[in-house]
């Protein structure tokens, strides 16, 4: 593949929690203005491999490199200041503040030690209003608001943070078929006017041929399966699923030792 | 659009919280809250009651002495305030209260240091038992309600063996000891000034911001890249150190360092204060203006009962319901608020 354009590109990542290896060696790489959905079953480690990309989790081994240079992150923080966002599957709000505080958690405004919640204020009205987002009121603490005002906010915290590239854990989760339309839009658009290369966490696998331009399945703490869209199909990653899953049933489940 | 809608009716059948918020906030410039106003009634009731059952209540004289008696109330409320928000608890405030003004006098009397200096190594050692309080309850995942117990009874310990058990006097009058707490207003001039800086950090620094953070989400929080550690240990100290320095500035108000001065009773009442002003013991609620106004509830309500004759015994029980009250009410409007919610 292009190395030389790759943004991120992960090589031999492994993960341990205790005992238990989640990512065994994971090699994965999105190029610029690339859209590449992550695909794999429940407990696979997908979420495991976003926080390690992030900073939240520290790599056991393997490495990570960003723009050709391989990075060494130790915080969120740290990814963050690097242009790497993240939209996590909790989407890390704060329920007791306001929308706007939280659209500026740890990258708030400030006149010298004191917060600017007046340009919070207005900034937070006029990413909303650009993403088309309508929202009561950005006074409103989050915990008021609907689960796909509540993405939608996290998602443009993430991309109006100078994002460089995009983490989104099951962007989808939990929303209705309106509210989800609204953030698939905005995933479309932020792809078409400013090509920020993102990495999505997919469930439903329709989804991932509406925005992704490349698939991967991560299995046994492993990338199994790397196509562009255009050779694959809603069906192959079906049949791809459940076929390991019969194959397990019949070796008698000896995989989830 | 029936989304918006819905939204918005469940908000108005909420309840007048959120009006009500909308409108004496933006009398108050946003940083009073409705439960500040309503334990603010409370307080002006029992002001009135106590004035009608007893002339003397809003005499000079009693209003100097309910004045001075809140400060270390007051100031160790409002510091705790910040701490329960993040989502932790330090039952040694009280302790460090009586440890700091021990510490200065031995810097004082025994190393022979200037007093200003004193002070300041009396704080420093506070700092140092907030620093500890924090690494062990961040790093070491103790609950900080154990680790501060652990602290509570050390430091009970050292007060006793520091000062052999018996109090001393304080260093001699002189300005420093006037502004510290031996001129009749100065105690309370600091607290009223601790609980101004206190509420200015909480609600308009990235500082309380984080703070509210780290209590309301912890994982959220840190997702968004928040160093909760920091914050927690941050606030462990700001805790000891104020409740080390009203410590001291009560010492220099009664002419004693006392070693038995900071029993069980002042935390639990500071921590009864900040409950009743609307701190969510949870984490993630609360402001220091409703810790300070808890305080001056507590300490109307004792001063008020003295006057009237009435004992210690029955304070307790009427505390004890004001408690109970406190946190029936505020199940009472969580759940209403839930019940605006989408």
């Amino acid at each position: 593949m292009e190395n030389g354009s790759d943004f991120l590109r992960a090589e031999g990542v492994v993960k341990r929690f205790g005992a238990v290896e989640v990512l065994k060696g994971v090699d994965l790489h999105v190029s610029e203005g690339e859209v590449l959905g992550l695909i794999g079953d429940n407990g696979a480690g997908k979420s495991t491999l976003l926080k390690t990309i992030t900073g939240f989790h520290r790599p056991d081994g393997g490495r990570i490199l960003i723009e050709g240079d391989e990075v060494n992150l130790r915080s969120v923080s740290q990814a963050r200041s690097l242009g790497i966002q993240t939209v996590y599957q909790d989407l890390a709000l704060i329920n007791e503040l306001s929308v706007f505080h939280n659209m500026f958690l740890n990258g708030e405004m400030t006149v010298g030690p004191f917060l600017n919640n007046r340009k919070m204020k207005a900034k937070t009205a006029q990413y909303l209003e650009d993403m088309g987002v309508n929202i009561p009121s950005i006074d409103t603490e989050v915990a008021r608001l609907s689960g796909g005002q509540r993405q939608a906010i996290a998602v443009a915290r993430a991309v109006y943070s100078e994002a460089k590239m995009l983490l989104l854990d099951e962007p989808l989760a939990a929303m209705g078929a309106k509210e989800g339309a609204l953030i698939l839009d905005l995933i479309q658009r932020l792809k078409e006017e400013r090509g920020i290369p993102m990495i999505l966490i997919v469930h439903n696998y329709a989804q991932v041929f509406d925005v992704c331009d490349r698939v991967n399945l991560l299995r046994n703490g492993r990338i199994e399966y790397d196509k562009p869209v255009a050779e694959s199909s809603v069906e192959e990653l079906t049949e791809l699923v459940v076929s390991e899953y019969r194959k397990a049933r019949e070796t008698g489940n000896t995989e989830s030792g | 659009m029936s989304e918006t809608t819905g939204e918005s009716t469940a908000r108005e059948a909420s309840g007048t919280d959120t009006q009500e918020r909308g409108f004496v906030g933006r009398l108050l410039g946003g940083l009073v809250r409705v439960r500040e106003v309503s334990i603010l009634i409370v307080l002006v009731g029992l002001a009135l009651y106590f004035q009608a059952a007893n002339g003397a209540f809003l005499s000079q004289q009693n209003i100097l002495s309910l004045a001075q008696y809140a400060v270390p109330y007051v100031v160790i409320a409002s510091a705790l305030c910040l701490l329960l928000i993040c989502g932790e608890i330090d039952l040694s405030v009280g302790q460090s209260f009586a440890f700091a003004p021990i510490v200065m006098y031995l810097a004082y009397d025994k190393l022979f240091l200037v007093l200003p200096l004193a002070v300041l190594v009396g704080l420093a050692a506070v700092a140092v038992v907030g620093l500890i309080n924090g690494l062990i309850t961040v790093y070491l995942d103790v609950s900080s309600l154990i680790t501060t117990l652990g602290m509570f009874f050390l430091l009970a310990g050292l007060n006793v063996t520091l000062t052999g058990g018996f109090p001393a006097t304080t260093p001699e009058t002189s300005p420093v000891t006037q502004i510290l707490g031996e001129g009749a207003w100065s105690g309370t001039i600091w607290a009223l000034v601790i609980v101004a800086v206190l509420q200015l950090v909480l609600l308009r620094t990235r500082w309380g911001l984080h703070t509210y953070a780290t209590g309301g989400n912890p994982l959220g929080a840190r997702e968004a890249g928040v160093s909760i550690a920091r914050i927690k240990i941050g606030n462990f100290i700001l805790c000891g150190v104020l409740g080390g320095f009203v410590g001291i500035i009560e010492s220099f108000r009664i002419n004693s360092i006392d070693p038995l001065a900071g029993g069980p009773d002042i935390v639990l009442l500071c921590i009864a204060a900040a409950v009743i002003g609307g701190t969510a013991l949870l984490g993630g609620v609360g402001t220091v203006t409703g810790a300070f106004l808890g305080a001056l509830v507590l300490t109307i309500l004792r001063n008020g009962f003295t006057l009237q004759g009435i004992s210690a015994y029955t304070f307790n029980i009427i505390l004890g319901v004001a408690i109970l009250l406190a946190m029936i009410l505020n199940v009472y409007v969580a759940r209403l608020r839930g019940a605006g919610r989408a």
